[in-house]
């Protein structure tokens, strides 16, 4: 979609930024992966390794204000949209120095004060949650745009239509992405779906366009955000936008994935979104070097990162019953 | 003063809220155009307008996520449940998402908004519509919950919920939207996690909530006339829960009888036993009495509800009990 012989000096600048964010999120996941295996990350984690083209083009069309909601899938969302790598890492590790004091853990990251409003693990609930932030966002005339990811998944539970029909009856400035990573936990989505593009075919149903991009390519993501946050933006309403891709994992740490067949695995392992834009930029004229510049810094800040959560403290047992009420407590009775 | 109905102070308590505060939005179905089925927000419309009053499709989820959206965006929208059975429909929306967002993000997180929503039984309206959902709503870390049981007690407390910055479920006896009391003019503005005093009394006290608190109270006059003296508390606020003005009273008293609308098990007279049990034991000189509807749900038929719901002679038999 986006023409990449004819870029200009500042889109340049762009593609490189875009770069330095897929480079950070995967590196900062396979980090998170590694913590894992050291025990250092515990419960769970579900890595959004293969799928960082959509966080990554997204990322770079919102404004500061702007407001994103993702799933338990949401490391790479909420790195990207601007929360400090540190305490988020140390969020990840249980540390009271992570982004939610080590209450919310890795299905559970917030960043407010970067517009990362949640990572919510029931599926589909962020939706119509979204939708209500565009309403508030459209009522009291802040032009901030919300923008919600979600799985495959989610397109077959009652959120997902309810929050679209309202979205579209009220023209809220909410842009759905739907991450199809073509398995819903475990379970291929086309096995349970009654249609072949699980959100793209149920555009229609809710008077949207009908779209589905090439959620591996980093430009083609960037240009159908410009055009989707800038028509949420203008008053022009939601849109709902299908991004084809494919967990290089499991659904969780649980899970091996051997369900999937090895020739596609293998297929879409060829597709990783980073060396091929890499090669891109290289063919467009960018500098090998820069690019391993950016590579390098990105692995330094991912470093950076682990070492200040490691050094973070465990969270205060003061903190326990606090943060409940917005007096800072949590008492029940008087 | 002016004599209100509880279903026309409803429409007060909204609307002396939305003039106030701009950030102050309504929406529900049927809540608009209509007046709401239960014709407590007549008019609201005309005075703020389709932007701020505003009917929504029967999706009970994107009800409420919009006004936990919302409100984490500078609103203090109000959502009406039409039932407070439909809580069930929106369940995850309530306990997972608005209750625990606040502790999760350790504070970033604000959501003042409200829930109103029309419980309980006495109307006929079967199983399905007539359910006290209050004390699902109290067993959530993260949600407040009162229930006013007058007029004048709907307004003073739907504006502290309001003007809270936690979310506050409103739960309203349906039961009791004909019910009249003198309300006083100007702007009324009451304290969430505070209990009443309703009738003072020396031998026993009487805990009750909603639409259990008449019923109290005339348990109360009857037992009178046989030389009980009965003290009621309506309760009002479970969550917070004002535990002081119970702990006195039963001090004072040194009997408990709790009335409760809902299904016997867990019920919040359940917690308020415990309290009792642990926090004043020496002072008790008695059993603690729950009066409560039995483990079932609530029939349709007069006859039965009747008999499910706690009835006054109940509630006198309840005292009997615990004054032995």
């Amino acid at each position: 979609m986006a023409d990449a012989t004819t870029t200009t000096k500042s889109d340049q600048a762009v593609r490189l930024d875009i770069y330095r964010m897929m480079q950070e999120a995967r590196l900062f996941e396979r980090r998170a992966q590694d913590l894992f295996l050291e025990g250092l990350v515990k419960g769970t984690s579900h890595l959004a390794l293969g799928q960082e083209a959509i966080a990554a083009g997204f990322a770079s069309v919102l404004g500061t204000k702007d407001m994103v909601f993702c799933t338990y899938r949401g490391h790479v969302h909420t790195l990207l949209r601007g929360a400090p790598m540190g305490p988020l890492m140390a969020e990840l590790l249980g540390r009271g120095n992570g982004i939610c004091g080590g209450k919310g853990g890795s299905m559970h990251l917030t960043d407010v004060s970067s517009g990362a409003m949640g990572s919510y693990a029931i599926v589909g609930a962020h939706m119509p949650i979204a939708a209500g932030a565009a309403w508030a966002a459209k009522e009291r005339g802040t032009g901030q745009v919300a923008v919600c990811f979600f799985g495959d998944g989610t397109t077959n539970i009652g959120t997902f239509h309810e929050a679209l029909n309202m979205a579209v009856v009220w023209e809220l400035p909410v842009v759905f992405v739907c991450e199809n990573n073509l398995y819903m936990e475990y379970t291929p989505i086309g096995q349970v779906t009654a249609v072949e593009h699980p959100a793209a075919d149920r555009a229609a149903a809710y008077g949207l366009e009908s779209i589905v991009a090439d959620g591996n390519d980093a430009d083609e993501m960037r240009a159908v955000a410009l055009r989707a946050v800038e028509q949420a933006r203008s008053g022009g309403g939601p849109s709902l936008v299908e991004a084809k891709t494919y967990r290089h994992g499991g659904h969780s740490r649980a899970d091996p994935a051997k369900y999937r067949p090895a020739d596609e695995v293998e297929a879409w392992l060829a597709r990783d979104p980073i060396p091929a834009y890499r090669e891109r930029l290289i063919a467009d004229g960018v500098d090998a070097g820069e690019l391993g510049r950016i590579e390098a810094e990105a692995l330094a800040a991912v470093d950076r990162a682990t070492e200040e959560a490691k050094a973070g403290p465990p969270p205060d047992p003061a903190s326990l019953e606090t943060q409940l009420w917005s007096d800072g407590g949590s008492a029940w009775r008087n | 003063m002016a004599e209100l109905t509880y279903r026309e102070a409803v429409g007060r308590a909204i609307a002396q809220e939305m003039a106030r505060d701009e950030t102050v939005y309504f929406i529900g179905e049927d809540v608009a155009a209509a007046g709401g089925v239960f014709k407590t927000t007549e008019g609201l419309l005309d005075r703020f307008g389709p932007k701020r009053v505003r009917d929504t499709p029967i999706s009970e989820q994107a009800i409420i996520g919009a006004v936990m959206g919302a409100a984490m965006n500078g609103m203090r929208p109000v959502a009406e449940l039409m039932f407070s059975d439909f809580f069930a429909v929106c369940w995850d929306l309530v306990a997972n998402q608005i209750a625990k967002t606040r502790y999760m993000t350790n504070g970033q997180v604000s959501l003042p908004l409200v829930i109103r929503t029309a419980n309980g039984g006495g109307v006929r309206f079967g199983a399905q519509h007539s359910q006290s959902i209050e004390s699902w709503a109290m067993a959530i870390p993260g949600l407040k919950v009162v229930v006013p049981s007058t007029p004048t007690d709907m307004i003073g407390l739907f504006a502290a919920a309001v003007r809270d910055d936690d979310p506050v479920i409103v739960v309203e006896p349906k039961v009791l939207y004909a019910s009249k009391g003198d309300v006083p003019d100007g702007e009324l503005v009451d304290k969430l996690g505070t209990a009443k005093v309703v009738t003072e009394g020396e031998h026993v006290t009487l805990c009750a909530l909603g639409a259990m608190v008449p019923k109290a109270v005339e348990a109360a006059t009857k037992l009178a006339a046989d030389g009980i003296s009965a003290e009621v508390i309506d309760v009002r606020s479970l969550v917070p829960l004002d535990t002081a003005t119970i702990l006195e009273s039963v001090g004072k008293t040194s009997r408990l009888v709790t009335v409760e609308e809902n299904p016997r098990l867990c019920g919040w007279g359940a917690e308020v036993a415990s309290i009792v049990a642990d926090e004043r034991f020496f002072d008790l000189d008695g059993p603690v009495v729950r009066v409560t509807t039995p483990h079932i749900p609530l029939p349709a038929a007069d006859a039965l509800e009747d008999l499910a719901i706690p009835s006054v002679d109940r509630v006198v038999e309840g005292v009997r009990r615990a004054t032995g």
